[in-house]
């Protein structure tokens, strides 16, 4: 009876009934599309026996080895600038008080809900402006790799903080206390006992930072400009105009690739509990 | 943090205080400085290419579209706002609300027996639980919402199999239930872990002491363990209507010509249309109802405690 609920009650059992079919629901699309990717039938729905062609036909195509290149450039700079700047801020936010401290806390939080459709809209009318600006003093500028990756930092600072925060409470204040009290300088307090201990966190919200900026697909195509498509922009233009195998194959290779992602990710924050913390932290807010 | 180094015993209240208040308030300003240089570049991101951008929207969205689509920031008017109570845009609006609403609340309650019963189950178990949810967190979102295209296409191994056993065809694509479907499978994580938290750190003991007072099974739900999660049960909500509401990738893939979603017709004043004060004036309705979801789960919130 401790939850609450006694176990083997018809209660119980239909809520793992519940369970089942959620996880039902979440992977049986996910494995049938990798499943007929392998389908060497062109018509999708049909089984023909198994092939690799499509494979073969996307890993032929330079387009989408073009975009792949773009799309990792942009994750790379967009990860690690929004990781630097958002640790900071997640450390100044926790433990410190300072003049706009609450402000700060406040604007973090909202690139994190606000639906990608606004934000595309801002940042393209911002980059409009800045280069009408800028355009009036003789450079002229473009949209392309920049700009997308000003844009995903814009929104990545905002996930990082968040995923350092929740590592930042759960730490024992008296370890760092411990280190100053022993002659240990702010900086070499952070640099030997802070850093160490947040790592975890760092690094979970650098991951989170580098599969949204791969996942990105709207904030990107606004302020793209012209051949600095990113892989997600590709896929997305294919699956507007239907449904093929080749995007099959793909999306089958991206898949995998997401699912490499978490599985680092659990490796370097030390067991899945870790992953609660962004579930608490954004329970919170 | 000052360390006043005390010799032999540690009681505070005698430390020389008098002495070392100068120092002490000098290290409280280089603390306050330490932490505002640390949030610095945050803010000036932020406000940069964040704050800076959100007002930009709001001076378009009062400016004037010139007969080639171009924009004219000059003859500033309201004509964008007029044009959000015109029946087709309000149409748009409503369905959006509606679409958002309903995955809103289909994945609340389906979210929220799921989520209390991964949270009750040993450690161990619990842990793998929470993995297999955190995979489609993390996995990419169009290509989810791809897999539902591929799965209801008229080509696709439901309608296949469906007419291999005689059932007929089966239309759903290109409708607003496919469109629920897709933000529901692409959403229901973001419900998920908000409410698997709140109900793991919830204290056991308080239910356990609602039912020694005799309140039945029904009861005690819903006098503690619901206001105990009221928490998760807000910030999953917002955090799958706000998303929903502005959704532009599912309505495009999963969506037809008649379920236009606001996120899509936002989109459309900037690429086919070329009316970018009026979709800055729709960008700004998204805006308004994000706040006014943010406010009222503040609101709610605060009053719990």
């Amino acid at each position: 009876m401790r939850f609450g609920i006694r176990p083997g009650s018809t209660l119980e059992r239909a809520m793992a009934g519940n369970a089942w079919f959620v996880y039902a629901f979440f992977y049986a699309p996910i494995i049938t599309l990798v499943i007929f990717s392998f389908n060497a039938s062109s018509r999708v729905g049909i089984w023909g026996g198994l092939s690799t062609t499509w494979y073969a036909n996307i890993f032929r195509n330079p387009e989408v080895w073009d975009a792949l290149k773009n799309s990792l450039v942009v994750a790379a700079v967009s990860t690690v600038v929004s990781t630097i700047i958002g640790t900071a801020a997640a450390l100044a936010i926790d433990r410190y008080r300072f003049r706009g401290d609450r402000t700060l806390d406040g604007i973090l939080y909202l690139p994190i809900i606000i639906p990608d459709v606004t934000m595309a809209v801002m940042m393209l009318l911002f980059f409009a402006r800045i280069f009408a600006f800028v355009d009036s003093f003789g450079p002229r500028l473009s949209l392309g790799l920049g700009t997308i990756a000003l844009s995903h930092i814009a929104f990545n600072i905002s996930f990082v903080a968040v995923v350092v925060r929740a590592r930042l409470g759960q730490l024992d204040k008296s370890l760092e206390e411990a280190a100053r009290d022993l002659y240990a300088g702010p900086w070499e307090t952070f640099r030997r006992v802070t850093l160490p201990l947040i790592m975890p966190g760092v690094l979970g919200g650098a991951l989170l930072a580098l599969t949204l900026s791969l996942d990105d697909v709207v904030v990107t195509a606004f302020v793209a400009g012209p051949g600095s498509t990113t892989l997600p922009v590709y896929v997305f233009g294919l699956v507007r105009r239907g449904v093929s195998p080749e995007i099959n194959a793909l999306s089958t290779v991206m898949l995998v690739a997401s699912i490499a992602l978490v599985a680092g990710s659990l490796l370097v924050q030390r067991g899945p509990g870790r992953t609660s913390d962004l579930a608490h932290e954004l329970a919170q807010e | 943090m000052t360390s006043t180094i005390a010799p032999e015993d540690h009681s505070p209240e005698e430390a020389p205080a008098v002495a070392h208040e100068g120092l002490e308030a000098r290290a409280a300003v280089a603390e306050r400085r330490r932490g505002f240089l640390l949030g610095l570049p945050a803010m000036v991101y932020l406000t940069l290419l964040f704050v800076l951008p959100f007002f930009i929207v709001g001076v378009y969205s009062f400016a004037t579209r010139s007969a080639t689509g171009s924009t004219r920031l000059s003859d500033w008017n309201i004509d964008s706002y007029v044009k959000l109570f015109d029946p087709l845009v309000v149409g748009i609006v409503w369905r959006s609300f509606w679409i958002a609403s309903l995955t809103t609340v289909i994945c609340l309650v389906v979210a929220y027996p799921f989520a209390y019963y991964i949270a009750t189950r040993s450690r161990a178990a619990r842990n793998v639980l929470l993995v297999f949810v955190m995979i489609p967190f993390w996995s990419n979102f169009l290509i989810r919402t791809y897999a539902w295209r591929f799965l209801l296409g008229s080509d696709g191994p439901i309608a296949q199999a469906s007419e291999a056993l005689g059932l007929g065809t089966i239309r759903v694509l290109f409708t607003p239930v496919a469109v629920a479907i897709g933000l529901i499978y692409g959403f229901l994580p973001f419900m998920i872990l908000p409410l698997y938290a709140a109900i793991e750190r919830m204290d056991w003991r308080l239910v356990e002491a609602a039912r020694d007072l005799y309140a039945d099974g029904w009861t005690a739900f819903r006098k503690v363990t619901l206001p105990l999660t009221k928490s998760g049960i807000l910030a999953g909500s917002l955090l799958v209507f706000v998303p929903s509401f502005g959704a532009y990738v599912t309505p495009e893939i999963l969506g037809g010509a008649k379920t236009v979603m606001l996120g899509s017709y936002v989109v459309r004043q900037f690429q086919q249309a070329r009316n970018w004060p009026f979709g800055s004036a729709l960008s700004i309705v998204i805006m308004i109802i994000m706040l006014v979801a943010l406010i009222a789960r503040q609101r709610s919130g605060a009053r719990e405690l």
